[in-house]
């Protein structure tokens, strides 16, 4: 304590200051928040799999509480991980701007001058031929940047080593700025539509949707996007998918006229900065629900989640409109097979042979508790069950307090829309900092002396290496060689 | 021919390439054992004597370096795409890129000593590949058609050939560092290069491989950006990708900044070469997220 006192608050400040932008505080730095990174692969992330992280809980919840209070499930935007990268960049900007200056400034300045003893240096040889000017007349020609003085010469090259590596960290920060924007002002959500139906960009058509801290939700392109036609191509040995393939109509601003367009995989639709994914695809079950005078109580297509790679998919239906009311727990296969292990499962992904098996309650659907319901699971709790089916294509089963009947499907999909403004600085940042590095590492930084031999009628030639870089030798070489070539 | 045809060929360039290793391997062995002499009850080392084997070792490493490019290039023609797909090809090309880093790196820094390590290191990797990894070849899922697939994976397979090799290197290093300080080398090891040598090849290689690796991050990214809707998400192999470039990031400013040199640079080059192992056994293998597909 009385250091501190007897140097000051202020030298105490930039004490820690040169510790911050030490080399080697970056370097532990760095390697640590290599570290950091870890536990965000080996734990599941909320931000990837929230699903997982509710999983692990309940397998492990002792554990599961205290790796949650390290925020073990959240790496990557916790405060101890964010620090480190804070201080990271903090400390790589209190290196790079000072550097920056510096290597501005000696850019414009002289060489420095020869040092006096030259055979410290290396590839240090004295010889009786030559001249400065003709060591001048090859600096010039190889493009170094020299000093001549009275009765010697400094010259060095390779100044674009340094350049590149500033380039390169500058861009890593330009990089962070990109990230930062993207998050601050970005725009996540997904939305799953059947084929036929139409995507409206309002936060309303969305089944999930976030947005950055300083992005209001006023700011969505008015665009929409209607799904005409979805094809799903299958290898037909192992039911690995080898094509989807979505066609939407686009209208931007929505209203305006349509344009039609293709969504693949790896090409999404463009609209300013913001994109649309084609990310999964399934089957909605057609079903129409009667009560028992035969009036329609629910019609219409069900989105069902697949659950295997044959698209063996489960879904609810929902009729709140009868008395009492009704729920079916579905399951759809798009061909069928059924054997003593698994029961009835898809062989295909592909509709060749649809089934619909549901199960069928009655009682309180629990709409109206005012919890939150996912549209893909019946609440059973207060229901009870009145009857298993397995539906064909077009074929009605009568559950005695009314029917059902199988009319067909649609297949939906899965849009993601992102938003992201800052990704073009991350791109920019990214190419700007491979040059920098291509630029710093395979450039060679060496000085080159000539001086004319105080005892003799001579001249000394030495040079140095930044790194010790191969080569240098071989180009003094070619400077003597030149200044042989004077004795002729 | 039909695709069938292409990947059996492919197969037997495979097989023929890992005999061609073998006798590289037995080559290069018979090249070190048989150069010990004693003289005077003293155990000394006369390479003259074995350099026609040496000769020999290195023709079948060249051999094998061609029939290995043939068998990559017939699993693309048998698969219709790039042979990029799944664990098998990344390892038979890993495997070419390795064995093409030793020749490259033979002809210009004269590393014959390296011959018999790099054969046994490609004679593990294929005999894993061949009978562990091996799948029939088959076209690709729709997430995996894109040309970024050519670039962002040869990239990272080009990348992964090198740092192995500089870890081969590394770890040379430090077995003969450790020789060294007890006392000196053994026979065997008398005709490798000096340590600074080592250590010098060692950061030349990492040097030369981390702006590609850079790049095979950043295609990787641009893909992801065009595939997933994020270029950057924390999946496992993102992750992983990552610790690699900061690990090797860190080894160049240990040795270029604070000027590390030797045993502290060779240890550190070998952590980050092995998060990069890491990162393709485990994370192919056991990890999730989204680099899993279609079995390995």
């Amino acid at each position: 304590m009385t250091i501190t006192t007897e140097l000051g608050a202020k030298s105490l400040a930039s004490w820690l200051w040169r510790q911050l932008t030490s080399m080697r505080t970056a370097l532990i730095l760095l390697l640590l928040l290599g570290f950091a990174a870890i536990p965000g692969s080996i734990f599941p992330q909320r931000s990837q799999n929230p699903l997982k992280v509710s999983d692990y809980f309940k397998s492990n919840p002792g554990t599961a509480k205290f790796l949650d209070q390290l925020q073990m499930f959240d790496v990557y935007s916790s405060p101890w991980f964010s620090s480190i990268y804070i201080l990271l960049f903090i400390s790589l900007i209190g290196c790079v701007l000072p550097r920056t200056f510096e290597h501005l400034k000696a850019a414009r300045a002289k060489p420095t001058l020869t040092p006096k003893n030259l055979s410290r240096m290396e590839f240090h040889s004295e010889n009786n031929f030559g001249s400065l000017d003709v060591a001048e007349a090859w600096f010039k020609k190889n493009r170094f940047r020299y000093r001549r003085d009275a009765n010697s010469i400094s010259a060095e090259k390779g100044y674009s080593r340094e350049t590149g590596n500033l380039v390169f960290h500058l861009s890593l920060i330009l990089i962070l700025v990109g990230v930062g924007v993207g998050s601050l002002y970005g725009m996540k959500g997904d939305a799953i539509i059947n084929v036929g139906e139409r995507f409206i960009n309002i936060p309303t058509s969305y089944d999930v949707i976030s947005f950055g801290k300083l992005q209001s939700e006023k700011t969505l392109n008015p665009f929409s996007v209607t799904a005409t036609d979805f094809k799903a191509t299958y290898e037909l040995k192992t039911g690995a998918p080898s094509d989807y393939k979505l066609t939407v109509n686009i209208a931007d601003p929505v209203g305006s006229k349509e344009i039609s367009k293709v969504v693949r995989v790896n090409s999404p639709l463009t609209f300013g900065s913001t994109k649309v994914y084609l990310q999964a695809n399934g089957y909605s079950p057609l079903v129409t629900v009667r009560n028992k005078t035969g009036e329609i109580k629910y019609q219409g297509a069900v989105i069902f989640l697949p659950q295997d790679g044959n698209l063996t998919s489960i879904g609810a239906i929902k009729v709140p409109d009868m008395q009492p009311q009704v729920g079916f727990i579905g399951s759809f296969v798009p061909t069928f097979a059924r054997n003593s292990e698994r029961g009835a499962f898809s062989s295909y992904p592909e509709v060749l042979d649809p089934r619909l098996l549901i199960s069928i309650w009655t009682g309180d659907l629990g709409l109206d508790s005012g919890n939150p319901q996912s549209i893909y699971r019946l609440d059973t709790s207060a229901m009870e069950r009145i009857g298993l089916k397995t539906l064909k294509l077009k074929e009605s089963y009568n559950f005695g307090e009314g029917s059902i009947t199988f009319e067909g499907w649609t297949p939906w999909v899965n849009l993601q829309i992102v938003k992201d403004p800052g990704k073009i600085y991350a791109l920019l940042g990214s190419i700007f900092a491979i040059l920098g590095l291509l630029l710093s590492l395979f450039t060679r930084s060496r000085r080159i002396w000539v001086k004319e031999s105080a005892s003799e009628s001579g001249l000394e030639i030495a040079g140095l290496a930044k790194n010790s870089a191969p080569g240098l030798e071989n180009e003094i070489a070619a400077l003597v060689n030149e200044m042989r070539k004077t004795l002729r | 021919m039909t695709s069938t045809d292409y990947a059996y060929l492919s197969n037997y360039a495979i097989y023929s390439a890992m005999v061609l290793f073998t006798v590289a391997f037995l080559a290069h062995a018979v090249e070190v054992a048989f150069s010990v002499r004693n003289l005077e009850e003293k155990t000394q080392f006369d390479f003259s004597r074995t350099k026609r084997s040496g000769d020999i070792g290195t023709v079948m490493m060249v051999l094998a370096f061609i029939f290995l490019f043939a068998a990559v290039i017939l699993r693309g023609i048998s698969a219709h795409r790039v042979p990029w797909g799944n664990m098998y090809e990344f390892s038979i090309t890993g495997a070419l890129a390795f064995t093409g880093a030793y020749i490259f790196a033979l002809w210009k820094y004269k590393i014959r000593w390296l011959g018999l390590p790099v054969a046994i290191a490609v004679l593990l990797t294929l005999g894993t590949a061949i009978t562990l990894l091996y799948r029939p070849s088959a076209p690709l899922v729709p997430a995996l058609k894109s040309t970024w697939l050519a670039i962002h994976v040869s990239a990272a397979i080009i990348s992964g050939g090198v740092f192995l090799l500089a870890n081969c290197i590394a770890a040379t290093y430090l077995i003969l560092d450790r020789y060294e300080t007890k006392g000196g080398r053994p026979v065997w090891a008398l005709k490798l290069p000096a340590l600074e040598v080592l250590d010098q090849l060692t950061y030349r290689l990492v040097a030369f491989v981390f702006p590609l690796w850079t790049f095979a991050v950043i295609a990787g990214a641009i893909w992801a950006e065009a595939a997933w809707g994020r270029y950057w998400g924390w999946d496992p192999k993102e992750t992983w990708a990552f610790i690699t470039w900061v690990a090797y990031a860190a080894y160049l400013h240990a040795r270029v900044t604070i000027g590390w040199r030797g045993r502290k640079a060779a240890w550190l080059c070998l952590f980050a070469g092995s998060t990069f192992l890491f990162n393709y056994v485990y994370v192919n293998v056991w990890g999730t997220g989204r680099h899993t597909y279609s079995g390995l």
